[in-house]
């Protein structure tokens, strides 16, 4: 990748990330750690690597998507609006009553959306089938797929970690999200400390993990697991919860925000400042 | 007018269980990554030896409850109650309830009050799936004594139980010192037109209900039918009697829930009475505010109302 598409990755990641707090904080509270710590992830998958048709959502050539933590919608949802998929303000109808944008993921309700999700530990499993089922197809369709490091808790996960080695799935390509925390702690005081990349080599996946800030880094890692065949892939991204937001990537609870008052002017701020850093890089 | 209580439910829930633990080494409080969901985080910093958090493991919760209630503990279990029920069905099902061990399990948000949590939070089948175990208690409780007193009845009795309530503060139905018994369900307001049969939060919407009734000059009887089961089938076939008119409401599937318990217990009686369940029909949860979503599934007050009337006309 030249430095021209990084820039333009970087880009895109600048405006779901903005477009992510915008429609939360319209909404006065919601997940704000999780779906922001998954933003330069999805920028590369859909800016640049995955086969999609925003006009044709449903396309069946189509490369997959499945986000099996499904609270982190808000941050999905700013990518396929930027896409096309929708138009840019139904942001700001997020999770009010009747919204086809809720906040976890619902696949009859958004178009771009492939699986509905939110009941943590499933969605990880869909994606091994979908990766079955194109196999079986004989296509060469990839199916991507984050998983949270606290979803991981979850024993699902593990069965579908068996089940996509056993069935040599090389064209699933999962990424966990590494943000070191869940709903109540740390993943290492809650499910004890664990290195991912290692434990998923050796249950026999090929297994990768990058800076998940980091686009170009991300870029490799899914460029380099798709030299490898016969075996899926992970690519752990090392992130930090509220990822590129520095009031909520200091602070120790940042799972969920209902912003107080305090709050209220420090998101503000964030959002002049994004909106500003945008604006530089448009006249740029 | 019915008011608001004076405490959240769940922190009836903590405090009750402090109180529970100050007397009782063995009571084990177990929660799936959702203790600052439902403020457990205050039990643990006075009990830390007595608090687990599983991380997000429903059905290992369950396996390690029956564990340790085989092991001589009590076990509280916690978590959304989506999570609570329909995720570890089978090892509730099997290593508490085939395997007669005893626990308690939490399943907070049920139906509607999951709000904006979403379709994937919002359980209309919890009841459906806990009454079908065969030594599983059910019960709902329609405000904060009623809840204290389900978690010490369910610590006094023993055994498995199911009890699913929300969060939130909830209406006052009852006041401090009122006395709760098992399946024995409470009248809440007598009538002799239509009696409705609700729980938990449907119960203070069926007494406002009732109030709109009366403007139209129809006397309708409201029944908290807390226990699902043991179900309190005396009372309803008393009210069928009298009022020749039952009307369920629930926050909850109309299959396999109150109403249906309801309906088994009026047909195998041989008393005909008009009949109707208020509930979800054959729809899934979605986001949106509690009144919204209230009125989206018809269980509403005004709802409940209209109902009320088709039947006594
Ligand atoms: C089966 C299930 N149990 C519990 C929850 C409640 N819950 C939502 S998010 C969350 C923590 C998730 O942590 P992690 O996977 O690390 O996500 P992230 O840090 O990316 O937000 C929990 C416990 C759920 N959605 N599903
Ligand atoms: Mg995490």
């Amino acid at each position: 990748m030249d430095n021209v598409e990084v820039k333009k990755l970087e880009k895109f990641a600048l405006e779901i990330r903005l477009n992510t707090v915008k429609s939360l904080n319209h909404l006065g509270s919601g997940h704000y750690g999780g779906s922001l710590s998954i933003v330069e992830c999805l920028a590369v998958l859909y800016g640049k690597v995955m086969k999609i048709d925003p006009k044709n959502p449903d396309w069946e050539g189509r490369d997959y998507f499945i986000l099996s933590k499904g609270h982190a919608g808000p941050g999905l949802y700013p990518a396929l609006a930027l896409l096309g998929y929708f138009e840019l303000d139904k942001l700001m109808t997020l999770n009010k009553d009747g919204t086809t944008l809720p906040n976890h993921l619902d696949r009859m309700l958004t178009p771009g959306v492939d699986m509905s999700s939110g009941s943590l530990g499933q969605g990880i499993s869909v994606a091994t089938g979908v990766a079955k089922a194109l196999k079986m197809n004989g296509s060469d369709q990839y199916v991507y797929c984050i998983v949270g490091d606290g979803e991981m808790n979850e024993g699902q996960c593990w069965e579908a970690v068996q089940f996509a080695t056993a069935q040599d799935l090389d064209n699933l390509i999962l990424f966990i999200d590494d943000n070191k925390k869940q709903l109540d702690g740390t993943v290492e005081e809650i499910g004890g400390k664990r290195d991912f990349a290692a434990i998923f080599a050796t249950f026999g996946f090929d297994s990768a993990a990058v800076a998940g800030n980091d686009v170009s880094a991300i870029y490799n890692a899914i460029t380099d697991a798709k030299k490898v065949k016969g075996k899926p892939h992970v690519i752990v991204l090392d992130t930090i919860k509220g990822q590129g937001f520095p009031y909520l990537e200091q602070k120790a609870s940042s799972h969920h925000l209902r912003p107080n008052e305090e709050e209220k002017v420090i998101l503000n701020n964030f959002i002049a400042k994004l909106e500003k850093e945008l604006e530089g890089l448009n006249n740029a | 007018m019915l008011k608001e209580g004076t405490k959240e439910i769940r922190q009836v829930y903590v405090d009750t269980l402090i109180n529970l633990a100050a007397k009782d080494k063995n009571i084990v409080v177990m929660e799936a990554d959702l203790a600052a969901s439902i403020g457990t985080v205050k039990f643990k910093e006075k009990y830390p030896d007595q608090f687990v958090n599983c991380g997000i493991m429903e059905a290992q919760m369950v396996g390690a409850a029956a564990g340790l209630s085989l092991a001589g503990k009590r076990p509280f279990l916690h978590t959304f109650a989506t999570f609570a029920t329909r995720r570890p069905y089978d090892q509730i099902f099997i290593s508490l309830g085939y395997a007669r061990l005893g626990a308690t399990i939490l399943g907070s948000d049920p139906g509607v009050c999951a709000e904006h949590n979403g379709g994937t939070h919002m359980p209309f089948e919890d009841i459906a799936l806990m009454r079908t175990i065969p030594n599983c208690t059910v019960a709902e409780p329609s405000d904060e004594y009623m809840m204290k007193a389900l978690i010490e009845m369910s610590y006094e009795k023993g055994g498995l139980w199911y009890i699913r309530a929300q969060r939130k503060k909830a209406m006052q139905i009852y006041t401090e010192n009122e006395k709760f018994e098992l399946g024995k369900a409470k009248v809440v307001k007598d009538g002799k037109d239509v009696c409705i049969i609700a729980s938990g939060i449907c119960v203070s919407d069926a007494l406002q209900a009732a109030s709109l009734l009366e403007k139209k000059g129809i006397d309708a009887a409201v029944i908290d039918m807390f226990m699902i089961d043991p179900l309190d089938k005396d009372i309803i076939l008393k009210y069928a009697k009298s009022c020749g008119q039952i009307l369920t409401v629930e926050n909850h599937f109309i299959v396999n829930g109150l109403g249906s318990a309801a309906a088994e217990v009026i047909a195998e009686s041989g008393t005909g009475v008009k009949f109707k369940r208020l509930g979800v029909d054959k729809r899934y949860g979605q986001t949106g505010s509690l009144n919204f979503l209230k009125k989206e599934y018809g269980i509403d007050a005004e709802s409940i109302a209209a109902a009320a009337e088709g039947l006594a006309k």
